[in-house]
């Protein structure tokens, strides 16, 4: 019995690795923002969307349609996949109410009661979700959401039901315990088994064929002292032993039910953290689309109206989207004025391409990209303050560890790299590095203000390569779109100070500043 | 092929008188040798066999050394090495089990054990003789020991034994009963096919199943006795089979012998050569040689190639290290090995190797080493440094002489001697002059000697002594090669290495100087 919300035909691993650079897309792309939203305080829903956004990368875009699917009728039907959650919830935590401590772990009859009581639990929660597949499944459409209601109606009919409250009531041993055993090492029984005792209400006739056929007729009995003790003790063992397996399997049995709970409290998490993050953007009417997912060898990327989710959960206005085709380049360089909302693109390339390969909807008005099998990001780091020698260092050192790890085809994002040397050491370096990867087929993303660099590429590998520039407006203010055109040399970092060192008013003006400033 | 004689030990020839000639004051020598190490090694894990009285007995007989080879030889063929392993581990079992039948004190279970040990011996036994029948081997000893069992195996009273014991244990694991305890009362009876109740609550539930989850395992208080309460329930189960536990009673009482003495002295000897075997096999394993030594009586020409000082190979073998081979030859009038050369450079371990080599040959081993030739002694001493009595000089270079003068007492033309730098406690002129009058007897002796010392003066005291000395890397002084060279001692070569090192040589000085 499986829920199979997050992949057709097999579970999802809530243990399964990170991408070797997890933390350095978290860092790079800030996706702490977007889990939290997702999570809503939920650490659980929290944990396993990080889990699903920072792993399986190489895992193409088979799955991603299934779950685009599984998420649409969520959307439809938030209130009652909240619903199943919280049972699955409840479920999982029902076990910390029957605390069992390591030593009473040690006896079956502890372990034996336990583990009915939890089923009781259970079988009150099992319940409830027959009820909603019953009384819900109509309003599904998703084959993942299908196949679980299916199974649900299935597996929990009325006759299992019957059958588990009848065990319950079995192993309180009203008729005492049946062990077979056979003898052992040293002659010492062994090889207990707990055994199921007949039925008493038999027919006659019955009976008499049980007297004719069996063997067991003779039988031998003894009676313990009601003085003895030891011997009342010895006695209670040999009833554990056969107690023993079957509490094992009951406790077992618990667990699996608790396991079954757990996958689907698993696997709707994150359907529950994409219901979290719909509900906030939908609440400033920020867009949303289903992406199209193409093969990595196609390596495509084109959208419109691509904004940074992370950016815009932390302010009140709307952002501006970006819009590209950059299908057919293999390089996409971003050049322009500082501020000008460059990194934010980088940054609402690389969150989208991972929303989209997990299964999710993706912040743009519309989103097309081939599923890369890894997604690679390259970023300046503000917080080195080593020498600039050291700085290069730690930086060729990263790119390096990018290489040792780079996948068929991937994707990798550059932010100001390179720029802990000179302008000319680092174009030269970058050119080659970039130069290099590109042949290698790799889909990058470069934001730099390396004119050098930027103007060697628009030189030599024109076609290959699109340019996009932060867009200027006559006026000096900067909207953050980008806008496709030819590096220019200069950088607008004259309308930055200005803008934060205005010349009149100065003191007014920055304390009741509307334009966001993003940290880069 | 030589008529196969009578079958009395796999350590002796059964035309010698077997004598257990154990020198009893050799365990100086043994740890000088750090042969005590060795054997520690060999014999861990089988302290149960007794194997020390077998270590500490050299032979002199050459026959003894001989028929110990040809069953060494044998033993280093796998398969059979590995049914003598399969024999002794059924034979432990057996010991094991009779210990429970010793210990236990409710009949039934002391019966039982004593079945369980009776069966595990015949396996072995039967095993072993099948194994052996098929198996090619040449010695005279397992030739022997081979017919023996053949002949053990097919006797009425062993078939009479293996049967009934296989037919007993049958009919007691069949035994099947069940047992329903219901409050104060246990009702035996037997079994009737009732289903398996804790299967079917795993089944209800099994459509829950996503993975693995832990197994709850309860730990029953574990005893090999019975407590009242299973010692009733037992009675009545042998009451529901009353002539089976008749047969095993009887059974034990008839066979309370059953154990032949002959199979029982082999699995003991036999582990002599197991025991060296198995250590040598995991030298082996990293590439170090091992060689049946050709023993020589009359001839003192002793040699041995690639050998090395198996105590420290067995120490080095844990730090996946080997240790560094060496070689010695003494032909015509050479007798006295003299070795000096700088300090930790393998000198120490060269005189061990040479005493160890005569040991190990004297007990019928292949010993380390591509091929060597060695001497069948009749005592092997050792002169070592002792580290007490530091303080007081005169009473050590006391000691020294004494024990050296005992050493000397007791020595023949065929003894062999191995002496690590004594005399270090006196004056040079003191030590040489000593020196001297020790190696003029040991010369007159005529006996094989090994002499590690810082005197140069001794090894060129005449025909009968040879110079062997410790080496450096030439370029680097400090770094040892651990070979021990044939080359006339000079105490300058080590001290001109270094000053080569630093350019200050005679013809460098001169070079740098030079305009």
């Amino acid at each position: 019995m499986k829920a199979h919300l997050l992949y057709r035909d097999r579970d999802f691993d809530p243990q399964r690795p990170l991408v070797w650079n997890a933390a350095a897309l978290v860092q790079d792309l800030g996706l702490g923002t977007l889990f939290a939203a997702m999570a809503r305080d939920d650490k659980f829903v929290l944990e396993v969307s990080r889990r699903l956004v920072l792993s399986g990368l190489d895992e193409g875009p088979a799955h991603i349609p299934y779950r685009q699917d599984v998420l649409r009728d969520c959307l439809d039907n938030a209130r009652v996949v909240r619903e199943l959650y919280a049972i699955a919830v409840e479920a999982t935590e029902e076990e910390k109410r029957h605390y069992l401590g390591s030593i009473l772990s040690t006896y079956p009859g502890t372990v034996l009661r336990r583990s009915i009581d939890l089923i009781t639990a259970y079988l009150g929660m099992l319940r409830k979700l027959r009820r909603i597949a019953d009384s819900h499944a109509e309003d599904f459409r998703a084959p993942g959401w299908r196949a679980l209601f299916d199974v649900v109606k299935r597996e929990l009919d009325d006759g299992f039901f019957a059958r588990a409250r009848s065990h319950l009531a079995q192993l309180k041993f009203n008729n005492g315990v049946l062990l077979s055993a056979k003898l052992a090492t040293g002659n010492k029984g062994g090889r207990y088994v707990l055994r199921e005792q007949p039925v008493r209400a038999v027919s006659w006739l019955e009976r008499l064929f049980a007297r004719l056929f069996a063997e067991r007729s003779t039988a031998f009995e003894f009676s313990l002292h009601p003085r003895d003790e030891a011997g009342a003790r010895a006695l209670n063992e040999l009833r554990d032993r056969g107690i023993a397996l079957v509490a094992s399997a009951l406790a077992q049995s618990a667990d699996h039910v608790r396991s079954f709970f757990g996958a689907l409290r698993t696997e709707l998490a994150f359907y529950v953290g994409c219901i979290n993050l719909h509900e906030q953007l939908a609440h400033k009417h920020e867009p949303v689309c289903f992406p199209q997912p193409l093969p990595a060898t196609e390596h495509r990327l084109s959208f419109s109206g691509l904004y940074e989710v992370c950016l815009t959960l932390g302010m009140t206005e709307r952002v501006v989207g970006s819009d590209a085709n950059a299908d057919a380049h293999d390089l996409v360089m971003v050049t322009g004025a500082n501020q000008g909302g460059k990194s934010t693109f980088l940054r609402s390339v690389g969150i989208a391409q991972l929303m989209m390969q997990c299964g999710m909807f993706v912040a743009a008005e519309a989103f097309r990209a081939s599923a890369y099998d890894g997604v690679f990001t390259h970023f300046k780091r503000e917080e080195d303050t080593a020498m600039k020698s050291g700085k290069l260092d730690e930086e060729l050192a990263r790119m390096s560890e990018i290489v040792d790890h780079i996948t068929p085809h991937p994707m990798i994002l550059f932010n100001e790299s390179f720029a802990a040397t000179n302008e000319r050491e680092g174009s030269e370096i970058g050119r080659q590095i970039l130069a290099a990867l590109m042949e290698r087929g790799v889909k990058i993303v470069c934001v730099t203000h390396l004119y050098e660099l930027a103007r060697g590429f628009y030189e030599g590998t024109r076609g290959k390569v699109l340019f996009l520039r932060a867009n200027r407006q006559a006026d000096g203010t900067r909207p953050f779109r980008l806008v496709e055109g030819k590096p220019l040399e200069t950088s607008f970092g004259e309308d930055l100070y200005r803008s934060i060192f205005p010349p009149v008013a100065r003191e007014t003006e920055t304390a009741g500043t509307s334009e966001p400033v993003q940290s880069q | 092929m030589d008529r196969v004689l009578d079958f009395r030990s796999i350590l002796f020839p059964s035309f010698l008188a077997v004598q257990a000639h154990e020198a009893n004051d050799q365990a100086e020598m043994l740890a000088d040798l750090n042969l005590d190490q060795i054997f520690a090694a060999v014999m861990a894990g089988k302290a149960e066999y007794n194997l020390t009285p077998f270590f500490h007995a050299p032979q002199r007989d050459m026959a003894v050394i001989l028929y110990r080879h040809e069953v060494m030889h044998d033993l280093e063929n796998a398969a059979l090495s590995d049914c003598i392993r399969r024999f002794a581990e059924g034979m432990r079992e057996m010991r094991r089990r009779l210990e429970r039948h010793e210990k236990l004190r409710f009949t039934p279970q002391k019966q039982r054990w004593f079945l369980d040990a009776v069966d595990v011996y015949c396996d072995a036994v039967t095993g072993l003789t099948d194994d052996l029948s098929a198996g090619a081997f040449s010695s005279r000893g397992l030739r022997a020991f081979r017919d023996y069992l053949v002949g053990y195996v097919a006797s009425p009273s062993f078939g009479t034994l293996r049967e009934l014991s296989r037919r007993l244990l049958d009919e007691l694991s069949a035994i099947h009963y069940c047992m329903l305890i219901n409050g104060p009362r246990v009702q035996v009876r037997k079994f009737g096919g009732e289903s398996d109740y804790s299967a079917e609550v795993e089944e209800t539930f099994a459509r829950f199943r996503q993975g693995s989850v832990k197994e709850y395992t309860f730990n029953p208080p574990h005893s090999e006795s019975m407590n009242h309460i299973e010692e009733n329930v037992f009675n009545l189960v042998a009451k529901l089979y009353p002539p089976l536990f008749a047969e095993l009673e009887s059974f034990c009482a008839a066979n309370l012998d059953y154990l032949d003495l002959m199979v029982a002295t082999f699995d003991r000897e036999i582990q002599f050569y197991v025991s060296y075997l198995e250590y040598i096999r995991r030298l082996k394993a990293v590439g170090l040689a091992f060689c049946y030594p050709r023993l020589v009586q009359g001839s003192k020409e002793v040699r041995a190639e690639r050998s090395f000082d198996l105590a420290l190979a067995g120490r080095l073998l844990g730090e996946d290290a080997v240790p560094v081979c060496n070689e010695f030859r003494l032909a015509g009038p050479e007798r006295i090995i003299v070795v000096s050369g700088p300090n930790q450079g393998g000198k120490t371990t060269f005189a061990r190797t040479f005493g160890q080599l005569h040991y190990l040959a004297s007990l019928g081993f292949p010993v380390p080493g591509t091929d060597a030739q060695l001497f069948l002694f009749d005592n092997l001493f050792t002169h070592f440094e002792r580290g007490e009595n530091m303080n007081n000089l005169w009473g050590k270079l006391q000691d020294d002489l004494v024990r050296i003068r005992r050493i000397l007492d007791r020595a023949t033309p065929n003894s062999v001697v191995v002496m690590n730098e004594i005399f270090t406690s006196t004056t040079l002129t003191d030590a040489v002059a000593l020196s001297k009058r020790i190696a003029a007897r040991l010369i007159e002796l005529d006996l094989l000697c090994v002499w590690v010392t810082f005197i140069d003066e001794l090894a060129s005291l005449g025909e009968q002594t040879v110079s062997m000395v410790s080496t450096v890397v030439p370029e680097n002084p400090a770094v040892r090669t651990y070979k021990i060279l044939r080359r006339p001692a000079d105490g300058l070569s080590y001290a001109l290495s270094i000053a080569e090192k630093h350019r200050l040589t005679y013809p460098l000085l001169k070079e740098r100087v030079s305009l």
